[in-house]
């Protein structure tokens, strides 16, 4: 029954291919978004005081401690009862961004607290602008820190993005259960839906070691 | 030449090891009489490490024999290397305290597990010889809660309750703190006087000159030069390697 | 008080029987995964090149696919193609334990070879198989390295053990969509659960810290 190569190349590739389009065009968006949040909430959460301190903390701690199940499914099915309508793409997209930008954040405020004072104060000492000591001392000091784990919550959120087919987003996983349900085949429809995962999640692990190695330093463990 | 009176314990004949191609140990050969202390010292690389760990077979060797009681030693049977280990103590210059176990429970693992000693004995033997290098106050204390000196007489304590024939201190005091490398030789020279077998590597020549039978000068894989300290450091008329590297050591 | 905190308050009693069923499956699947994790673990350090490799393998497919096309393929297709009439529950326990086990086969993985070959070899100087210097020197030494990754592991597990509602498990998840759908009371009943889950997390972390410490021992600064 694994063999029927015409089921395969028929129905389940083309629909599979459909659906992958899908879950690129909520993993690429979702991705950028959420390192972007990352960086901004990490950054409150390693040099803000106060408020913005507390904020950050409290976002991170929120979106970090409850299922992205339970996150989309207020985004999607809770909001319309304040009269909040999201199309279920959106509400994926955004469920995505908010929680990987959570744990991002954690990665990245790992990253800056990780850097010694004694690098700041050698870069004031020879002179470096605020903003300069940034962006040559610290940032690329961070990035190295935070690259392997906010690589891997990418590899993260490439496998969960199957959850938005919950919220009725048909992508990758979508489509498959379609087709399984349809000709009853799970078995067969779900493996090749595994491997499609399969191949993006190796693909994204090579490019985050070669983007490791890239970067390498010594003293910058990359693991 | 040392007179050879008594039995010999250890013999080991022409030892060779390589690594990926690159010859660490060369057809080494030396024996250990019972209650003899030699000297392993060269300069560092010239595989003084490799040696000691091959005659317990901690590292297999790829060529050669060793006697341990004119008996021939098998490298492959599991049961002989075992055994072999349990009759040779191993010292190791960094310790290698089990890190989760207290003093008394480092000391006491192997006689457990290895020798299969009741936990109540085992524990007064550990305590024992806890106490005989000055530590019987340090019984419940972690690793992580000692001195340097005071885990390499954990370490010493540790090998010394498995009652072994003879003992390989691989430079037993070159982790340590300048001021805490007496309390660990002090412990060494009463072994050595009461008659334990001993094969150290180690750079203390103060220690060396008062107390080893022999010196075995080891480089590039091969022991280029021995005999006793007397010997190879003062009355030699030509100017030996030995001399060379110890004037260089102070 | 106004209807939708009636709605809450009157489906708590019932939303947290599913909290029960919650803690089953993580449990579950927290015990399977070290059952497995471990030895996969011992494998992928100490294995010969073959045995190596299958447990790569396992490592790479379970890692990599998501949960959710785990629960499908196990649950509706695999587990009846091998004529296993499980319950949705246990499907569940099953998938995440599988899971669980690549996931802490990598904590413990991790743990072993961040201890120092000197302790392996001190072990055999005195005598002990390879075996033995395994289970009484490295791997209670690994445990206790490994045990902040594995409070880490059971939250990952908790918050994963959601998406089992798809099987119509009736945990957290599954009840509360039933009462939402049913009352119109979407938002505050999906707050009520994310509150839940939040709760489940910290106790849970908060008894494995306590765990933690009782294990502690100077030097190892978990």
């Amino acid at each position: 029954m694994f063999l029927d190569v015409s089921f395969y190349l028929n129905q389940v590739i083309p629909a599979l291919n459909k659906g992958l389009m899908v879950s690129l065009a909520l993993i690429f968006p979702s991705a950028t978004c959420g390192l972007i949040i990352g960086i901004i909430i990490g950054t409150m959460r390693a040099f803000g005081k106060g408020p913005i301190y507390g904020f950050a903390t409290v976002y991170a701690t929120i979106f970090r401690g409850t299922p992205l199940v339970v996150q989309l499914f207020i985004l999607y099915f809770g909001l319309p009862n304040l009269g909040i309508y999201l199309s279920p793409y959106l509400a994926a997209v955004l469920g995505f961004t908010l929680c990987s930008g959570a744990y991002h954040s954690e990665y990245i405020r790992g990253a800056l607290l990780s850097i010694k004072k004694g690098q700041i104060l050698a870069a004031q000492a020879l002179g470096f602008s605020t903003w300069s000591s940034l962006t040559n001392i610290i940032l690329p000091q961070a990035m190295r820190r935070a690259l392997p784990g906010c690589g891997n919550e990418i590899i993260y959120l490439i496998k969960y993005s199957s959850l938005a087919y919950i919220i009725t987003c048909i992508e990758l996983t979508g489509q498959g259960k379609i087709i399984a349900s349809m000709t009853f085949r799970f078995s067969e429809v779900f493996l090749v839906v595994g491997f499609y995962y399969l191949v993006m999640v190796t693909i994204a692990t090579w490019l985050l070691k070669k983007l490791e190695e890239r970067f390498y330093v010594p003293g910058f463990g990359s693991r | 030449m040392s007179i050879e009176n008594t039995e010999v314990l250890l013999k080991v004949e022409g030892i060779s090891k390589s690594f990926g191609g690159k010859r660490i140990l060369k057809d080494v050969s030396l024996s250990l009489n019972k209650g003899d202390l030699k000297v392993l010292i060269g300069p560092s690389g010239g595989g003084k490490s490799t040696l000691l760990q091959c005659i317990n077979l901690l590292i297999t060797p790829d060529k050669g024999k060793i006697f341990l009681n004119n008996r021939d030693v098998s490298f492959n049977k599991k049961k002989d290397v075992l055994a072999l280990r349990q009759q040779i103590g191993m010292i190791f210059q960094d310790f290698n305290l089990f890190d989760h176990l207290t003093a008394l429970d480092n000391v006491s693992i192997a006689l457990r597990k290895v020798k299969k000693m009741s936990k109540k004995d085992a524990y007064i033997r550990a305590q024992m010889e806890l106490e005989r290098v000055g530590l019987g106050d340090k019984l419940h204390h972690y690793p992580a809660e000692l001195s340097g000196g005071q885990k390499q007489r954990v370490s010493i304590a540790r090998a010394l309750a498995m009652d072994p024939l003879l003992l390989l201190l691989d430079e037993p005091t070159s982790a340590l703190d300048p001021e805490l490398i007496s309390e660990v030789l002090t412990v060494i020279r009463e072994l050595s006087n009461s008659g334990m077998t001993m094969l150290m590597a180690t750079h203390q020549m103060g220690f060396v000159k008062s107390l080893a039978q022999e010196i075995l000068f080891m480089e590039n894989g091969r022991i280029i030069e021995h005999d006793t300290p007397e010997n190879l450091l003062n009355k030699s008329k030509v100017r030996t390697r030995t001399q060379d590297f110890c004037s260089k050591l102070l | 008080m106004t209807y939708p905190f009636e709605v809450v308050i009157s489906s708590l009693p019932y939303v947290l029987g599913g909290a029960m069923v919650t803690i089953g499956i993580v449990v579950g699947a927290m015990a399977l995964g070290l059952f497995i994790g471990i030895p996969l673990a011992l494998i992928q350090v100490y294995g010969n090149r073959l045995i190596k490799y299958v447990a790569d393998v396992y490592v790479w497919f379970f890692r990599g696919v998501p949960v959710l096309v785990l629960l499908f393929l196990f649950y509706f297709g695999l587990f009846s193609l091998i004529d296993l009439n499980i319950t949705a529950f246990w499907a569940a326990v099953l998938v995440l334990g599988l899971r669980g086990g690549a996931y802490q086969s990598q904590i413990f993985r991790g743990s072993i070879l961040s201890i120092p070959d000197g302790q392996l070899k001190a072990a055999e100087a005195l005598g002990m198989t390879n075996w033995q210097g395994i289970v009484y020197i490295i791997l209670p030494q690994a445990i206790r390295i490994a045990l902040p990754g594995w409070s880490n592991e059971y939250s990952i597990v908790l918050k994963d053990s959601a998406i089992a509602f798809v099987l119509g498990t009736s945990e957290i998840m599954s009840r509360t969509h039933f009462v939402a759908s049913r009352t119109y009371e979407q938002l505050p009943m999906y707050i009520c659960a994310g509150c839940i889950y939040f709760v489940l997390t910290w106790i849970g972390v908060f008894f494995l810290r306590r765990f933690e410490n009782k294990l502690k021992i100077p030097g190892y600064s978990t």
